[in-house]
């Protein structure tokens, strides 16, 4: 990779997706005939709006004044210390309204559904950030807001099930398939094609078709461009690594699309390997699995031999995923990121580690990007830069931490 | 000439309508689907649409969906849907069959394998719901090279110029998909429908099936009014699911293949009265 900084590329790798939302020979459109039109209405829209400086300064000024943002970037001097190895820096998408980074993609996509016209807000959700998201800004323009979620992340995330409802959406339980974010998303498409002149479905992931994948990246850069400013101005260079946790990979590539040119940037996403990758009860498509065709998009699936998606394992509902947004695929087969998995269990000793170290309690998806630094830093110099995307707070899952832990309320 | 070509070319000359029944392979177990398939053509089905499981059927309603599910139970796979197909033909040398299904599980066998494998066991015609032409540039020609229709579906959001490209790689008929919606779905207006099929004419010369939201006998006899064929689904396959787990798999296969005989014998009189 080194040798490449050198001469300019010919086409940066920012320059993705093509026309058509390709990266590479991942990504693109492929859905029911009837999806075609609203996915073209909603491309030209997308295109329109995020170059018309009155939507980006409506959309700035939300994401200040309703948001929070910027969120810091915060020196995690005493867990670095402890790991004895490079210098960590926390992206802080935890203290974004409602706890997570999910939102920056949601207020820009309901400001998008309102310059449409769309009157009725779906969407699609696994931890229920996504769904709490949406909810919260579907509320905040009043507009009615269908929640899908699995009858199993229903189970597991009965907390924010009930923050959804009281911000006014309707959760409909999901019992086909699987009955986890998978098919929630199937839910969700097909609610859309019957729905779809006054509906406008926000997509939770950088997955999805066209133009989803390039959209909620888009909406999601503003971690990595204000990451990138903070740290010019906290140590006056670029980072050395990039950490971030892969369900559907938003977060990542948020942290990661204003990087990408930068070779110098080591770019780690880190899966879900459950009760372990050899075990086959993991989420982790692009550590172990194979390119193919789900929810409108080519990209690594878990599926079988025979072309059927597996079920997924993994502690954290958010990263319960057996695909990932295709630029994460192109990006690994062009040998740009790396992918790693870490299992549940370091994931949970991740959770406990900041905890105490940092007083920062992060959520059970962020612990994985944690588990991972915990083993990149102490093989790094002193005078190097992590910066680690911290891409929500843990409140919501403290009740499975607790029963994990043995711990009844 | 193509099996499906041969059979609209057919019923041209007679003045009559294609009748095309939807089943899953394999639900609700892998035993009933050749005997349906050849009590189906007894009934006056005029070709076979038979459904490829898949774990996550994006574009199908309830009972579709369920259809999958339970064929997969069984772990119905497309080989096992080619076998089938292979075995319809030790018999019936006639009756056009076409897949509808799902990309994945063609990509995991390779366009070149399963076009092969398809052309040999018996396919005519492949209906995959999630390729738009725009991303069958490799596909299609496969397809087509093997002797196998590709059949694409046309929308009521559908604009005339996609029509013109979708027909131009099409062959074998159009499916224009009656309704906003998954399969299933019960609201369908038989005139809107007319006014698009009009629309379709324009751009191509080849037979128009309608499908998703016909139910009995009365809407098959509309839509057969103004369309070549019509194609019923969910109607037959809420059959399947009605008598699936009542009886032992081998009286309720025998229940389920007298019930939708009945169906498609009355939509076939209303067809041709
Ligand atoms: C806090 C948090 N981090 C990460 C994720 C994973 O999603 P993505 O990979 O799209 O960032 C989720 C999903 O629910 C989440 O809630």
């Amino acid at each position: 990779m080194t040798t490449q900084t050198q001469s300019q590329p010919e086409k940066r790798l920012s320059d993705m997706p093509d026309e058509h939302g390709h990266f590479g020979q991942y990504g693109g459109i492929f859905v029911p005939e009837t999806l075609m039109e609203p996915l073209n209405e909603l491309k030209q829209a997308y295109i329109h709006y995020l170059q018309d400086p009155e939507f980006i300064a409506e959309l700035d000024n939300d994401l200040s004044n309703y948001v929070g943002r910027p969120s810091p970037l915060y020196f995690a001097e005493r867990w670095s210390r402890e790991l004895g190895g490079a210098k960590i820096y926390l992206k802080r998408e935890d203290l974004n309204h409602t706890g997570a980074h999910k939102v920056n993609n949601t207020v820009g996509q309901m400001l998008l559904a309102k310059r449409m016209g769309k009157t009725r807000i779906i969407a699609e959700t696994g931890a229920g950030q996504h769904g709490v998201a949406t909810a919260t800004v579907a509320a905040r323009l009043g507009l009615e807001c269908v929640v899908y979620m699995g009858a199993e992340d229903i189970q597991r995330q009965a907390l924010n099930v009930y923050r959804m409802k009281l911000l006014g959406a309707h959760v409909i339980s999901v019992e086909s398939g699987s009955r986890t974010l998978k098919d929630a998303l199937n839910e969700a498409m097909r609610d859309w094609v019957t729905n779809i002149d006054n509906t406008f479905y926000i997509i939770g992931t950088a997955a999805g078709p066209h133009p989803y994948p390039a959209m909620v990246r888009d909406f999601q850069a503003i971690i990595g461009r204000e990451a990138k400013e903070q740290i010019m101005t906290h140590e006056g260079r670029l980072p050395d690594a990039l950490v971030a946790c892969i369900g559907g990979g938003s977060n990542a590539i948020g942290l990661f699309y204003p990087f990408v040119d930068d070779m110098e940037v080591s770019i780690y996403g880190v899966e879900a390997a459950g009760h372990g990758l050899e075990t086959g009860e993991h989420a982790a498509p692009l550590c172990a699995g194979k390119p193919g065709v789900l929810h409108g998009n080519r990209t690594y699936l878990m599926e079988d031999r025979h072309g059927q998606i597996i079920p997924t394992h993994s502690v954290s509902a958010g990263l319960d995923y057996p695909g990932v947004g295709p630029e994460h695929s192109w990006l690994k087969d062009i040998g740009r990121a790396n992918y790693v998995a870490v299992t549940d269990e370091e994931a949970l000793k991740g959770f406990h580690d900041l905890t105490l170290t940092e007083g920062i309690m992060p959520a059970l998806e962020s612990s994985h990007a944690i588990a991972y630094v915990t083993k990149l830093a102490p093989t790094m110099d002193k005078d190097q830069i992590i910066i680690m995307n911290l891409s929500g707070r843990g409140d919501k899952d403290i009740h499975t931490v607790a029963t994990i832990a043995g711990i009844e309320f | 000439m193509s099996r499906i070509k041969g059979c609209f070319a057919q019923l041209k000359k007679e003045n009559k309508k294609a009748l095309i029944p939807y089943v899953a392979a394999g639900d609700p177990n892998p035993e009933i689907t050749l005997d349906l398939m050849h009590s189906m053509v007894e009934s006056g089905a005029d070709i076979i649409e038979l459904g490829v499981p898949f774990s996550d059927p994006m574009a199908d309603g309830p009972v579709i969906q369920k259809a999958s599910e339970r064929a997969l139970i069984y772990g119905t796979s497309l080989t096992d849907v080619l076998g089938i197909i292979k075995s319809f033909r030790e018999t019936n040398n006639d009756t056009p069959v076409v897949l509808m299904g799902y990309l994945n599980p063609i990509e995991v066998m390779g366009y070149e394998t399963f076009a092969q494998a398809a052309n040999e066991a018996g396919v005519d015609g492949v209906l995959t719901v999630d390729i738009p032409p725009e991303e069958a540039a490799d596909y299609i020609p496969v397809l087509k090279a093997a002797e196998l229709d590709p059949i694409f579906l046309l929308s009521p959001t559908t604009t005339k110029e996609r029509m013109a490209l979708i027909c131009k790689y099409a062959s074998g008929f159009i499916y224009y998909v009656a309704v906003k919606g998954v399969t299933g779905t019960s609201a369908l207006d038989t005139t809107e429908v007319a006014n698009r099929l009009d629309i379709i004419k324009q751009v191509t010369d080849l037979p128009v099936g309608v499908g998703f939201g016909i139910k009995n006998a009365e809407t098959a006899a509309a839509i057969g009014a103004v369309a070549e064929a019509v194609v019923v689904g969910s109607a037959l396959v809420n059959l399947v699911e009605q008598n699936a787990h009542a009886l032992s798999n081998a009286e309720g296969n025998k229940k389920i293949i007298t019930e939708i005989s009945k169906v498609l014998l009355s939509m076939r009189t209303a067809l041709d009265a």
